[in-house]
């Protein structure tokens, strides 16, 4: 049994502690936008951020979560796909099949977050998670025109 | 417009078999993105179109949706002879239930090989035309005016002499009461006067991407639902013997061990990640089998032996190449070979399966839905009209998720044990990459014929590896006669040409199967068969002392297709043209799905050898393009897929198994390596080709010849990162 902060409400979940978040989230609290993609933090599908950081949720465990870290999923980053990220993956068409989004979204909102007018350089080292469909190209122009810029 | 329309009896659902179908009511579960016709049904005018009170259109869509943007091409295609507002426009997956008890009046569900659009585009805009007739005779008749005098606009009809105006919303009941046209009948618009078709539409199919609440397989939830994890025998062909369920008694949540087949066992628990460490906790006993002596040295003295063999499928010969190259004035010969890839898809296998006394239903991500309805019918013995696949949007396809349904079997047969249960199955990432269908391994060996002024005098092509047929289904190859491991250097137009003509040319075959099981890989054996050809070809430019560009081009008179998509290439990737220092360029073209491709690349290579793809210009003539900035985006795409398979991707085998379980040593391109890529879409709106797949095969030689040409050294293996390139 453990306590965690989810999207801004106190969640009360029935898992061993060494179950990763990922599957706390998915299975117990059911938001599912969080995805599986390795289970080994290499591939960044389930990003969330915790106290605003991001956080590969598939390899903590919950009994690293204390109750009163914030955990915010892809769907608490906004209550109307309105935050700058989702308007500008909108805007270019971004997904195809869409799998890995949430987690390239919560990345591109941590780095924004962080630095407000990333360069090329920055959205480089920021933006580490996988695409098999292979959207690269227009993740950085929507990062590029969430942070308010015209590409490089 | 003229054509007379008579009355008929309206039935929803003409069912064959089981219970009626009440459409535009029943939608598939879990489609979120897609139109919620429970509240306000709409009526269906036509197979193809509902629609509802408020004007929306509801187009049914028969393909399957993997990122690939069919839903919204297939949409357009049908909204263009519609006239509809696209403003308006919805989706709906029909499910193979409704298919099948409807006769398949949506044809063809399967989606591969680049055929979502091309080869239903003509019915599904017929379908959109037929509605539109409809509509406007509904109108007609309610005005008492002849249908000729009756006009559309954003499916807003009007009749102008009277003034009267009505909309598709406010007819469609009646509509839906007339016979549709003859499709025959039906005269379709010329593309040139497309307003929807043909233009950059957004997709219709994004919204829920963005905030989580699309729901993909995976993400099934279903009362009562237990999970499952499972675990196949590592080693290909080997089996389960035996396994310890005595040592995971007692762990929380698990309800059961189950023996899925003679190769895989199952833990079932109430979550996933539950049965997932249970099953890592189980003692399992394999027999490995034959298979476990295996290893890619193995495989490859196998390949190899099949480039030298005296027997091979003689899939070309004209002339005497072996005699042209022999009295050549210049010879050239080249060993080259592919590695075996996984598919990856983001989103791993899984399926979930409920089985009740009557009735078989499985909520799945698959590119063949019909497959997997007769697959879920066939394991469950449960007849095919008592059963139902609700399909979802895939997340990931890439040629995996087709014909082979092994993942809906193994979710039966786990089913089977928790009778009325809905069981969710899902494998692990390492399950997903150690039980794939792998693009098969090859080898080729190339020699060429040069004269005394560089022409090219002979060319000889000796593949050998692995085909998918033969694994598929062998009698379809007897003889090793599999045209299909030479996709790509066909005689005959219209798929997969090979663009050049040479006076003398052998291309064999040499099938040399091995125990790995193999399978379409988006591409398929294009990628791997345009890196033979040109990397060779561009050895030989380089033997004759010619342009990469000036070398293909004089083969290739007989190609203008071909040809003008090289020269577009060419063209807007200023070959020629000076670049940076330490920058070079690479150029190649090729054929496949029935489209036309070329690149050029721009690479560096560093002291240390590493490459760097600075930018990529593709050229694709697909014939008629329906929405261009989606071809752009699978343009995009394929260059992250290709490069990933140039850099990374490889499959090693030891002792019978694959050794890359995970993305850490599977590794794939990543944003910071992206090169910036430039689409040009060059149509000629005279016949229909793919765009998912046809470009991919053009990444990697183009490449590995700017490669060759910073180095002076041509690449002739892959992945690239076990090369030493300086």
């Amino acid at each position: 049994m453990a306590k965690l902060n989810i999207n801004g409400k106190i969640r009360d979940v029935q898992v061993e502690p060494d179950t990763p978040l990922l599957w706390a989230i998915r299975e117990q609290v059911g938001l599912t936008g969080t995805k599986y993609g390795c289970g080994v933090a290499q591939c960044g599908a389930c990003s969330v951020h915790i106290n605003g950081e991001l956080v590969r949720s598939c390899v903590l465990p919950v009994g690293g979560v204390k109750p009163t870290d914030k955990v915010v999923t892809i769907e608490g980053l906004s209550s109307t796909s309105s935050h700058p990220v989702q308007k500008a993956w909108s805007a270019l068409d971004v997904p195809q099949c869409g799998y890995c989004q949430s987690g390239q979204i919560m990345a591109a909102a941590a780095l924004l977050r962080k630095k407000p007018k990333p360069t090329d350089q920055d959205i480089d080292d920021a933006m580490s998670n996988v695409c098999r469909c292979g959207t690269y190209q227009r993740v950085r122009a929507a990062v590029h025109m969430a942070a308010g810029r015209k590409q490089a | 417009m003229n054509t007379k329309l008579s009355r008929r009896r309206f039935i929803v659902g003409t069912a064959v078999a089981g219970g009626g179908l009440a459409l535009g009511i029943r939608l598939p579960f879990g489609a979120s993105a897609e139109a919620k016709t429970a509240g306000d049904a709409g009526v269906e005018v036509h197979a193809w179109v509902v629609v509802k009170p408020d004007d929306t259109c509801v187009i049914r869509i028969a393909r399957s949706e993997m990122g690939q943007g069919t839903r919204t091409g297939l949409a357009q295609l049908v909204a263009e002879e519609l006239e509809c507002d696209w403003k308006k426009v919805a989706t709906e997956s029909i499910t193979p239930g409704e298919n099948l008890a409807r006769k398949r009046v949506w044809g063809e569900m399967s989606t591969g090989g680049s055929r979502g659009i091309r080869t239903s585009q003509d019915y599904v805009r017929r379908g959109g035309a037929a509605a539109r007739m409809m509509l406007l005779q509904a109108a007609a008749d309610e005005w008492k005016v002849p249908v000729a005098e009756v006009g559309v606009a954003n499916g807003v009809i009007t009749h102008a002499a009277s003034g009267r105006r009505t909309t598709y919303g406010k007819v469609a009941a009646a509509a839906a009461k007339l016979t549709p046209p003859d499709p025959k009948s039906i005269t379709l618009k010329d593309p040139k006067d497309w307003k929807i078709a043909g233009k950059p539409m957004k997709r219709l199919d994004t919204a829920d991407k963005l905030n989580g609440s699309k729901v993909y397989a995976l993400d099934v939830r279903l009362p009562g639902m237990l999970n499952a994890a499972v675990k196949a025998c590592p080693v290909f062909g080997g089996k389960l013997v035996s396994y310890d369920e005595s040592k995971i008694a007692g762990r929380p949540g698990v309800r059961g061990v189950v023996k899925v087949n003679d190769s895989t066992v199952a833990v079932v628990a109430d979550t996933w990640w539950r049965a997932k460490s249970a099953l890592e906790a189980l003692p399992i006993v394999w027999d490995e089998g034959a298979g476990a002596s295996q290893s890619s040295a193995t495989i490859a003295k196998h390949l190899e032996e099949g480039l030298g063999a005296s027997e091979a499928y003689a899939f070309r010969n004209e002339g005497d190449a072996v005699g042209a190259i022999t009295g050549a004035a210049k010879k050239i010969e080249a060993v080259y070979s592919t590695p075996f890839l996984a598919h990856a898809t983001m989103e791993p296998m899984n399926c979930t399966v409920k089985l009740s006394a009557d009735r078989a239903e499985c909520w799945v991500a698959t590119q063949n839905s019909e497959a997997s309805l007769a697959a879920l019918s066939e394991q469950s013995g449960v007849p095919l009209e008592k059963c139902e696949v609700y399909r979802h949007d895939l997340g990931g396809g890439f040629g995996r998720r087709g014909g082979n349904q092994d993942y809906v079997r193994q979710a039966v047969n786990i089913a089977q044990h928790f009778p009325g249960v809905p069981i969710k199955m899902i494998w692990s990432r390492e399950e997903d990459m150690g039980h794939d269908f792998y693009r098969p391994i090859s080898q080729c060996k190339l020699a060429a014929g040069l004269d005394d002024k560089g022409n090219l005098v002979g060319l000889h092509v000796r593949i050998s590896g692995q085909s998918i047929n033969a694994f598929v289904n062998p009698a379809m190859v007897a003889n090793g006669k599999d045209d299909r491991q030479l996709q790509g250097y066909t005689a005959r137009p219209g798929d997969a040409q090979l663009g050049y003509t040479v006076p003398n040319l052998l291309i064999e075959y040499a099938m040399r199967n091995t125990h790995v099981p193999v399978g379409p890989w988006r591409g398929v054996n294009t990628n791997q068969n345009a890196v033979y050809m040109e990397c060779f070809i561009e050895e030989a430019a380089r033997a004759a002392g010619a342009d990469s560009l000036e070398f293909r081009r004089a083969l290739m008179g007989k190609h203008p297709k071909h040809l003008a998509v090289l020269n577009a290439a060419a063209d807007k990737g200023h070959w020629g043209t000076p670049l940076p220092a330490g920058v070079h360029r690479g150029i190649a073209h090729f054929m496949g799905y029935g489209s036309y491709s070329a690149a050029v690349a721009e690479v560096s290579v560093s002291g240390e050898g590493k490459v760097r793809v600075h930018r990529m210009v593709l050229a694709l003539d697909c014939g008629h393009a329906v929405n261009p900035d989606q071809i752009a985006a699978q343009v995009e795409g394929s260059v992250v897929y290709g490069l990933t398979a140039a850099f990374y991707g490889e499959c090693k085998v030891e002792n019978g198994r694959m050794t890359e379980l995970n993305f850490d040593r599977y590794q794939m391109l990543r944003l910071a390596e992206m090169p910036k890529v430039e689409t040009v879409i060059v149509p000629t709106y005279d016949f229909w080709g793919g765009v998912g797949e046809p470009t991919i095969s053009v990444v990697t030689p183009a490449v590995l010849n700017a490669i060759f040409a910073a180095t002076g050294k041509p690449v002739r293996s892959l992945p690239l990162k076990n090369l030493k390139l300086v």
